[in-house]
């Protein structure tokens, strides 16, 4: 038997790939063909996808995209004999550029192995990490941790090892492990396809996180808005469970661990990490005040470590590999790698595994390609909802955390949404402030009323440009809405109310002609 | 014939099961909201009363968190919900064009629902589609790179799915 990959991913199944392996099975039994379908992750090649694989002598053959209505023409030329004439055929995958020149640490799995299978995933160096961590004392564990320099990928890029440090410091006869799969960033999805096409790494990080500070707990919290994972997520954690991954003796170790799917329901506020411990706990998504620290008083008053989900899933190549293998990659206080996410309006859109370092430029013209629609490229959001609206200028910023914060800047979770020259970006302004009017958790006037002030100001401003006296009033109009961000900044708890006002200010700043014309 | 005889106390009973089967779990209140929602499409006022007993809480302070979340809603949907992305990677690629279009096409503002009881039409900010924007959801099903035309061929093709369903589990009950 041969192995045809064909991913199941919410991308590539909102493209047809679900389709493709029902028509490719029925030509299989039809035909009794010596074929067996594999459901991988996806690559992240999404302008390929539907991206089949065939295993060949010369490693795996990518065609892509096989839509449905290409299966009967690709099947037809026999690909698992060896034939590489169809006109989709890419060649060897991992030789197509896009993937080649990345650095795959976290991701190495994604899209290779059968999400589902755990004996895939230990041939993939799967639970490497975990029994590296299991031949530790936790300190050395956190140690290892905190020398790979990684921080946060959730948003905030605070130490990881540090945080994990204080809970392994604060005594308390219950800790969790709560992993932040809230992913409500715009322009993201790293989150997504790693629990999709590589759960087991999540389930391995937990394991290891739980190992390091003394936990036996862990929690995902999973936004609605991805139902596809939530199954696949469901599917894993029984499976680990059943191999003895999960439960009263880990991995027959004398370690316990237990893991819990829990579902948002569809307020961004809740990947706040307080908001979210709230919500946990069965309440409105209302952001806490800190201190305390939820790693001194988290999730039920306990001690907490709450990491995102590719915070986790670098963990266990980290404890695998040495922290000194990751820490090998990146720059300054920007060690390792981070999943960027091309999205928007780009020809090549995917995920884009990198060392910290490059530029953006890197990133939009050699990975994307420039714009799918051909148009010149006009702005950049980096960093998602939050993050600012970068110009051409600004495009040579190195890929680091503390290059772009230099800037107004942030990398956050790693979004890159791209917009040609059809963008309006007082439409863009106009609904960072709507989109944080109908997100704050209200806790703050500043957020909560300024944010609808916003709304009204820009659309005065939009009024404004049609009258005579327009340049008097628009200026008057932006002094005003400049004001609003102050209050914003200074008065808002979080980082919702705190950081709207970032790419506002970007559009103001760098386009400021958007905001006088006419609609 | 026990739901035709007696819908309250039946529709009680259920909500009952799905709190028993979920409060032992500390923080229990979201599952079971979920619960609740995921069998009778939507949180009723009949059913708050229930879950506060059973968590504990006043009705007000269950009723304060159904209305916090967007996702859960406090009135019948229509057969298919239809959630348009419109957050930014799909603004970069028309998402406003579509709106307008399917709120046109339907008939229907977002957070409406046509008219027959077949489509109800929401807003959503981000469904991790974004390489293929712009992103749309049908129940479950999440769809990429979608225009007027191909909206309107999947909403057709799904509520046709919609009725059938409908039709099969009511040939069901009565067989
Ligand atoms: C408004 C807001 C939304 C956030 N959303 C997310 C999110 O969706 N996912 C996430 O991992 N972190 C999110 N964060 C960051 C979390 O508060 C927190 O820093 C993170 O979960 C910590 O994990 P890390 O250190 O591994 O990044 C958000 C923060 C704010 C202020
Ligand atoms: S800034 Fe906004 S979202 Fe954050 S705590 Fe204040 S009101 Fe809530
Ligand atoms: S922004 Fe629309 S799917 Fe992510």
């Amino acid at each position: 038997m041969v192995k045809l990959y064909i991913p199941r991913d919410t991308t590539a199944c909102s493209l047809g790939a679900d389709k493709v392996a029902a028509a490719v099975q029925r030509l299989i039994n039809a035909q009794t063909l010596p074929l067996e379908i594999v459901r991988n992750g996806s690559r992240g090649l999404y302008w390929l996808e539907p991206l089949l694989e065939i295993e060949s002598a010369k490693g795996r053959i990518a065609f892509g995209p096989i839509t449905v209505d290409k299966v009967d023409d690709f099947m037809a030329t026999r690909c698992w004999q060896g034939n590489t004439e169809h006109p989709a055929c890419l060649g060897a995958v991992e030789e197509i550029p896009f993937l080649k020149n990345q650095q795959r640490l976290t991701f190495a799995r994604v899209g290779v192995v059968d999400p589902l299978s755990i004996d895939d995933y230990i041939a993939h160096e799967g639970f490497k990490g975990l029994h590296a961590a299991l031949a530790m004392p936790a300190q050395d564990i956190v140690r290892c941790v905190t020398e790979s320099g990684l921080r946060g990928r959730g948003g905030a890029a605070f130490p990881t090892g540090i945080k994990w440090q204080t809970v392994l410091d604060t005594a308390a006869d219950q800790k969790y492990i709560v992993c932040n799969a809230d992913e409500g960033d715009s322009g993201t999805y790293s989150d997504r396809m790693l629990m999709e096409s590589d759960p087991f790494c999540l389930i391995e990080g937990m394991l290891i996180a739980g190992l390091a500070v003394g936990a036996d707990t862990g929690y995902i919290y999973l936004r609605e808005e991805y139902p596809l994972a939530r199954q696949i997520l469901v599917e894993a954690i029984a499976l680990a469970r059943a191999r003895g991954y999960l439960g009263p003796s880990v991995a027959a170790s004398k370690h316990h661990f237990e893991l819990v799917l829990r579902l948002g329901a569809g307020a961004y506020i809740c990947g706040e990490e307080t908001s979210m411990l709230e919500s946990l706990e069965g309440r409105r998504g209302e952001v806490r005040p800190k201190p305390p620290l939820p790693a001194i008083a988290g999730l039920f008053g306990k001690p907490s470590v709450i990491n995102n989900v590719i915070s986790l899933a670098s963990v266990p190549t980290i404890l695998a590999n040495g922290p000194q293998s990751y820490a090998a990659y990146g720059m300054d206080r920007s060690r390792g790698t981070l999943p960027f996410q091309l999205a928007g309006n780009i020809k090549h859109a995917g995920l884009v595994e990198l060392a910290f370092g490059s530029t953006l430029r890197t990133l939009l013209e050699d990975f994307g390609g420039g714009t799918r629609t051909g148009k010149p490229m006009r702005a950049v959001q980096v960093g998602g909802p939050l993050g600012a609206y970068l110009p051409e200028s600004q495009w040579d910023t190195l890929l680091d955390y503390e290059a772009f914060l230099a800037i107004g800047a942030l990398l956050g979770h790693g979004g890159v949404v791209a917009f040609d020259a059809s963008v309006d970006m007082r439409e863009q302004a106009r609904f960072s402030m709507e989109f944080c009017a109908i997100e704050s958790c209200g806790k703050c006037t500043p957020c909560r009323i300024g944010s609808v002030r916003g709304v009204e100001v820009i659309d005065q401003i939009r009024n404004a440009a049609e009258t005579p006296e327009m340049n008097a009033k628009i200026a008057q109009s932006i002094e005003l809405l400049e004001e609003l961000c102050d209050t914003m900044v200074d008065g808002s708890l979080c980082a919702m109310g705190g950081m709207t006002p970032f790419p506002v200010r970007s559009a103001l700043k760098h386009f400021a002609a958007d905001f006088k014309t006419s609609t | 014939m026990s739901e035709a005889a007696n819908p309250q106390s039946d529709f009680t009973q259920s909500v009952k099961r799905i709190v028993q089967a979920h409060a032992a779990q500390p923080g229990a209140l979201l599952p079971i909201l979920h619960a609740v929602q995921e069998a009778f499409g939507y949180v009723s006022s009949e059913a708050l009363p229930i879950i506060a007993l059973g968590l504990n809480l006043s009705r007000a302070e269950v009723h304060g968190v159904v209305s916090f979340y967007h996702h859960f809603r406090s009135s019948p949907p229509g057969r298919l919900t239809v959630q348009i992305c419109r957050a930014e990677s799909c603004q970069a690629m028309g998402s406003r064009t579509l709106q307008a279009h399917a709120k046109r096409s339907l008939g229907v503002d977002f957070n409406e629902t046509t008219a027959n009881g077949a489509v109800t039409l929401l807003p959503v900010y981000c469904l991790g589609n974004c390489a293929c924007s712009p992103a749309i959801r049908v129940g479950d099903k999440v769809f990429g790179n979608v225009d007027a035309d191909s909206f309107d061929a999947i909403v057709a093709e799904l509520s046709a799915d919609a009725v059938e369903v409908r039709k099969m589990s009511r040939g069901d009950t009565h067989g």
